[in-house]
């Protein structure tokens, strides 16, 4: 119990989730380690299809019937092994100790159920309350997300609303238990940009007030530097490198890092063409040998190929996967 | 508010149903016309006649008048729920169909709201675990079952049920000496009902059956239900509240439609069954060339589907807020 205040919220290791399709097996996550500290906001970037989603999907426990959590994955929060944890625990500690965001804020909601009971049902799930006291606790949650008028919202069905009050619903809903973890996969990518700031202020917001820990899943280098701390890079199902936004920014050490700072604009670095990453990711079914990075890595060695790289460590809780670190290039 | 508009809406589907009605009554009257032979030939017969008689025959019938003014009649009478006059049963046709219309109300509505039902329940059970070994033999049994003929499953259930094992009886809607009152005789009802509801049953439920399945199969990778399961909820509360509804809508719709095609194998069922409703009179009055009870059911049975349709409409409108009424 000594630990507690000081252990990591969020403690993964070695997560690895495994896709089957019809013809083959195959691990569509490898070997992801994350920590997150308590009140400690992180993102994972990466491309799409990199494996940022199932990673979030992974950690609630929420995958598809074609994927599976395999061996040595362990996921500790607070101290517990989810991974191992029975399901009727694991659906205690969904909503209520971690909770997560979605991306597209029509799908994500029930067409045919009212707001009102979708929020409230959140509440409910978790704790043992009166039909009338649920009720005031989503009225609540729908003013901390600032929605204006939330009683009448409360009657509204999610086709009545906008795409940005609908990802606040979402979001009220998320945060209704006041979890120790918010799960926000790519959470402003269906809206407009003026509502992307707002959604995310309202997001850093609210962390804030309920001293809440974020993992962000995007791929928006813009918002990764305004709105975390820390920053683990996924390619191809691993992670390649982790850093704190700072340093990440400053001094990015995979080649992959460095190529997806260069193709994001940006103001202060006024160039005319910003840079593609040439390629396109690796089909995981059939993942490169050697650095799975190396077929489109602009300064791959002839090793590249050949090994597949463990973490070098940087110092200053910066590492990266790549052999070019290793032999101090 | 919302339920104002509600009644304005259904108001405003019933409206619309009209013209349908006229169109339908316009072509049955026109098939009427071009069925051979001349209803006054029919009723003379090989009597001889003076060509005097002809037309006082014609005149009374109303036969010599313009063949617009006759549809104008038609649909006057029509519109009083006159529908003729039954040589055969000597009985005006509206009455003889109302009297055999609560027989085919009960064997049609058992047979809906049980396979409806069942119908659901098998398809929501298979959808939780597919292509399980119980998701696929309730899936062959009801690809069995949809494709019996009617007649054939009906015949083999009275051969077995009520021949050899004789559980229930073979025939009719209630046996010759019983209570003519009380729980006897509803007990004696229950019984005769058993085996034609079964039977008229069969179909409905395993086309029931197979859309529950799929729709509730895929209404559960759906994103809202991943939502669902995110805030806590356990499997059973997501099927129940968040898939179980959606998945609904397509079925609803489909029982609603369905409606038309039990009213048109209550013909097989009920005479297999010698079951005295609106299906057997049909079977009878086209082997007794009776036109005006026969007509008077075409009218009657699309009148009965275009209500199912538009009351379809108006169930469709109150689970799926998405509708519009205006």
């Amino acid at each position: 119990m000594t630990d507690h205040a000081t252990a990591p919220l969020l403690c993964v290791r070695g997560l690895t989730t495994t896709l089957r399709t019809d013809t083959s097996e195959f691990d569509a996550v490898s070997d992801v380690s994350i920590t997150i500290g308590r009140g400690e906001a992180v993102a994972l970037v990466g491309e799409s299809g990199c494996g940022k989603s199932l990673t979030a999907l992974s950690l609630m426990r929420l995958l598809p019937s074609v994927a599976r959590l395999s061996p040595p994955t362990s996921v500790t929060f607070d101290g517990v092994d989810l991974a191992t944890q029975d399901d009727a625990e694991m659906r205690k500690a969904r909503g209520r100790k971690m909770a997560m965001i979605f991306q597209d804020p029509l799908t994500f909601l029930n067409p045919v159920m009212r707001i009102g009971d979708q929020v409230t049902e959140a509440i409910r799930v978790h704790n043992v309350l009166t039909k009338a006291e649920a009720s005031q606790l989503a009225l609540e949650s729908l003013e901390r997300v600032r929605i204006t008028a939330p009683a009448q919202v409360m009657r509204y069905y999610p086709h009545q609303l906008s795409g940005g009050m609908r990802q606040r619903i979402l979001i009220a809903m998320a945060i209704s238990c006041k979890p120790e973890l918010l799960i926000a996969d790519e959470p402003t990518t269906a809206l407009d940009v003026t509502i992307q700031a707002q959604i995310m202020d309202l997001l850093a917001d609210l962390r804030r007030e309920l001293g809440s820990s974020m993992l962000l899943i995007t791929h928006d280098m813009g918002l990764v530097a305004e709105y975390v701390d820390r920053v683990y890079v996924m390619y191809a199902g691993e992670i390649v490198e982790e850093a704190s936004v700072f340093d990440l920014f400053a001094a990015p050490k995979h080649p992959y890092t460095q190529a997806l700072l260069k193709s994001s604009l940006s103001v202060d670095r006024r160039t005319e063409v910003f840079e593609t990453i040439a390629g396109v990711p690796p089909n995981l079914a059939n993942a490169p040998k050697g650095c799975r990075f190396h077929p489109r890595c602009p300064v791959a060695i002839e090793r590249c190929a050949r090994e597949h790289p463990g973490f070098t460590d940087m110092g200053n809780a910066q590492r990266a996967r790549c052999l070019l670190l290793e032999e101090g290039a | 508010m919302t339920g104002t508009r509600l009644l304005l809406y259904a108001l405003r589907r019933l409206l619309q149903a009209v013209p349908m009605i006229v169109i339908i009554l316009i072509v049955n009257f026109f098939l009427i016309h071009s069925a051979p032979g001349d209803p006054v030939d029919v009723l003379t017969g090989s009597m001889e006649t003076s060509e005097e008689y002809i037309a006082e025959l014609r005149a009374e019938f109303g036969l010599d008048k313009p063949l617009v003014q006759q549809l104008g009649i038609y649909l006057w009478k029509a519109a009083h729920f006159d529908l003729g006059y039954s040589m055969r049963y000597r009985q005006d046709v509206t009455g003889l169909i109302l009297s055999r219309l609560p027989a085919t109300l009960l064997l049609m509505g058992t047979a809906l709201v049980f396979s409806s039902f069942l119908g659901i329940m098998l398809g929501v059970f298979a959808a939780r675990r597919p292509y399980s070994l119980s998701d696929n033999a309730v899936t062959f049994i009801a690809l069995a079952g949809y494709s019996m003929p009617v007649f054939w499953l009906g015949q083999i259930l009275l051969l077995i049920f009520a021949v050899q094992l004789q559980w229930f009886p073979v025939q009719g809607m209630f046996s010759l000496r019983v209570p003519s009152h009380g729980w006897a005789r509803f007990a004696d009802l229950m019984h005769h009902l058993a085996l034609p509801a079964i039977t008229y049953s069969v179909y409905h439920l395993t086309l029931i059956y197979r859309l529950t399945r799929v729709k509730m199969q895929e209404t559960l990778t759906l994103d809202f239900c991943t939502t669902a399961r995110a805030k806590g909820l356990s499997e059973a509360s997501v099927v129940r509240r968040h898939a179980l509804p959606n998945a609904m809508l397509p079925v609803v719709t489909v029982i609603g439609l369905n409606f038309g095609f039990m009213l048109a194998g209550s013909v097989l069922t009920e005479t297999v069954f010698a079951w005295p409703g609106t299906g057997r009179l049909l079977y009878e009055a086209i082997n007794a060339r009776d036109y005006p009870v026969l007509l008077g059911l075409f009218t009657f049975l699309s009148l009965m589907v275009i209500l199912a349709n538009v009351l379809t409409d108006i169930i469709y409108a109150l689970i799926d807020p998405r509708v519009t009424y205006s």
